[in-house]
């Protein structure tokens, strides 16, 4: 519905709405003089109050409602008015999601078009078309928080988890450095098969493979450390042999560096190894490298070396 | 695959000094000069007051707006259900009802509401679990979390809410990453970990925390223009410069941002025409923004503005007069 319709009426020169009084905005403390703004604009919310005010439950009422949320669909009394609405006018839910479907393609980043769905979903409990709904936004913004959020919601509430695993892999085959995704993968594993010593194994050599496409990659490093912290990052004998090689290899990236880094803290810290000194001076240089390579974190490096000393204390 | 990190660059030609005095002219004239966005903005008005007084105040220049007719505002958007709408006609929200409380404390005229109501108000939209809803349609996010206590906290009632609850569902939005999402489950963002941080520093539970890998997870959101972003792989906003900034300040690590390219950013994101600050530069101003980058300038001890309390964002000496302490690990 596009306010640019030829033949818009404004609702005070609509006669089936001449019974209303409009209530014009209230004026807020900073002002100081009234200008007039988007006439349209005004007119509608003008009768949206009166609406509100009156409790009418309306079609007419959800008609306004529909024309407030495309002025502007961040407005959430009027999506809260909006449900009123439908619930006393018991109207579809389909029809309802068909329209909200519209909305949320047009405006994806609104909380309240997806508290919306949510809300209409805990009603009729169909939740049959929310993976591909979530898909299709997911697809045109890979990292939408909501679309995320709503996708958790339903897979868990409802059950869905089977192909999701499938489904983060092939998000991760087109972007391997996607957030959001890398946070759906340990979300489904923690709550479906959880780690395992097995499942972990399966995830390292999963997430290495990937840094060894591309080595600057936080989410893949932060993911490969959360996955770890509850074993350690030397637990497994194939992160050293992998980090091994990529050292021989000379790779200079500032994440990989901070892991090798922290592999040495680790084992400082558990008293698992007998060169103290040797194992300080090889993270001290890392961490020079580190000062060099990672400039605009050069005091977080400093830090790191006065960690370091402080050990060998 | 192509190693571009996603970022902006800053040029000579971008601002690179303080515009105080214009920030005080966008601020105190911005209804009428962006009289549509105002209009517009009617549903998140209180925030919008929120934003501007605080900024107006760091800056100096709390006179720029009428406070009597502010507080007279404020009270008329108490409802019937304690809470606070953005503007009269609006429903309620915890969130306006903080923007309310943090203003009236600005102000030192608390006593112009229903403040019983208020705390009723808050203590009902706790859950079971622990977590708040943002109003009567039940939506759970760890910014109501921080909404709640930090009001609360403001008007000396913490006793109204289920502390030990709060905070056992604060520690389950905690990811692998050592950082905080909306809900359990959802991914780390910065702002989420301001809300998360700002509970436990209020309620004395930061031994909670692993400071030092969330605070290594915060520096990693600087960028090489030194702007923040939220999460990996996402532009730097100057809003982060308050979300990542606070949250480091209350870990005791704000030593470990490179302030002078942080200071660069937000100086090149203001507007040298109109004042106010954009979300990064050459963008569009708006309060919200302005706010943000002020805070930050603050936190960082830049220019001649009053000091901020990272935890409540607000003016630091109110906080003072209040006589409140929040949990700050030490540097």
């Amino acid at each position: 519905m596009s306010d640019d319709e030829r033949g818009y009426v404004l609702y005070r020169c609509r006669p089936e709405w001449s019974d209303i009084n409009p209530i014009p905005q209230e004026e807020g403390p900073t002002s100081v003089v009234q200008i007039a703004y988007s006439e349209k604009f005004k007119d509608v919310y003008d009768y949206f109050r009166a609406i509100l005010a009156k409790g009418e439950k309306s079609e007419r009422a959800l008609e306004l409602t529909a024309r407030a949320i495309s002025f502007n669909p961040a407005n959430y009394t009027v999506w809260q008015f909006r449900r009123e609405i439908l619930r006393a006018l018991d109207k579809d839910v389909a029809e309802e999601m068909k329209y909200l479907s519209m909305i949320i393609t047009e405006q994806q980043k609104n909380y309240q078009v997806w508290h919306h769905r949510r809300a209409l979903i805990e009603g009729s409990k169909d939740a049959s078309q929310e993976l591909k709904f979530t898909s299709k936004i997911i697809n045109h913004d890979q990292k939408n928080y909501h679309a995320w959020q709503h996708r958790q919601w339903v897979i868990k509430e409802f059950n869905q988890w089977e192909n999701e695993l499938e489904y983060v892999d092939r998000l991760l085959t087109i972007d391997l450095r996607n957030n959001s995704a890398w946070n759906q993968r340990y979300f489904v594993i923690k709550h479906t098969t959880g780690f395992t010593d097995e499942v972990l194994n399966n995830e390292i050599e999963y997430t290495m493979n990937k840094i060894d496409k591309a080595f600057h990659n936080e989410s893949a490093w932060n993911y490969l450390r959360g996955i770890l912290q509850d074993r350690g990052l030397n637990w497994s004998e194939h992160v050293k042999t992998r980090v091994d090689l990529w050292r021989n290899e000379n790779i200079k990236s500032s994440q990989f560096l901070a892991f090798v880094l922290s592999m040495i803290e680790e084992e400082l810290k558990t008293g698992d190894c007998e060169n103290v000194e040797e194992k300080i001076c090889e993270a001290e240089e890392l961490c020079e490298q580190l000062c060099k390579v990672d400039t605009v974190r050069r005091k977080y490096w400093s830090f790191v070396v006065q960690r370091l000393q402080k050990h060998l204390q | 695959m192509a190693n571009a990190v996603k970022d902006v660059k800053i040029t000579e030609e971008m601002p690179d000094c303080m515009l105080q005095d214009l920030h005080v002219r966008f601020l105190s004239t911005y209804e009428e000069k962006f009289k549509c966005e105002y209009e517009m903005t009617e549903y998140l008005r209180m925030s919008g007051i929120y934003w501007s007084a605080t900024a107006l105040d760091l800056l100096n220049a709390a006179d720029q707006l009428d406070q009597d007719k502010i507080v007279q505002f404020v009270r008329t958007c108490q409802t019937s259900e304690g809470g606070f709408s953005p503007a009269p006609r609006h429903d309620p929200s915890i969130l306006y009802t903080l923007s309310a409380i943090q203003i009236l404390c600005m102000y030192d005229r608390l006593e112009a509401i229903d403040l019983d109501a208020a705390v009723a108000y808050i203590t009902k939209a706790q859950n079971d679990d622990g977590s708040f809803k943002g109003d009567k349609w039940d939506e759970i996010d760890t910014r109501f979390s921080f909404c709640a206590v930090a009001a609360l906290a403001l008007v000396g009632r913490l006793e109204a809410i289920n502390i030990d609850k709060c905070v056992e569902f604060i520690m389950s939005c905690m990811n692998f990453d050592g950082g905080f999402g909306c809900r359990p489950g959802s991914e780390t963002h910065s702002g989420q970990i301001y809300c998360c941080l700002g509970v436990l520093s209020i309620l004395g539970k930061l031994y909670l925390v692993d400071g030092d890998l969330l605070g290594w997870w915060l520096c990693e959101r600087q960028l090489p223009s030194g702007g923040l972003n939220g999460r990996p792989e996402k532009y730097p906003d100057v809003c982060y410069s308050w979300w990542v900034l606070s949250s480091l300040a209350i870990l005791g690590k704000l030593h470990w941002i490179d302030k002078e390219s942080l200071v660069r950013f937000i100086l090149a994101s203001q507007d040298n025409e109109s004042g106010g600050i954009a979300d990064r530069p050459g963008d569009c101003v708006d309060p919200f923004h302005t706010l943000f980058g002020i805070c930050g300038l603050s936190l960082l001890g830049e220019g001649k503005l009053k000091d901020v309390n990272p935890v409540f964002c607000m003016p630091q000496h109110v906080i003072d007069r209040l006589n409140l302490t929040v949990e700050l690990l030490p540097s």
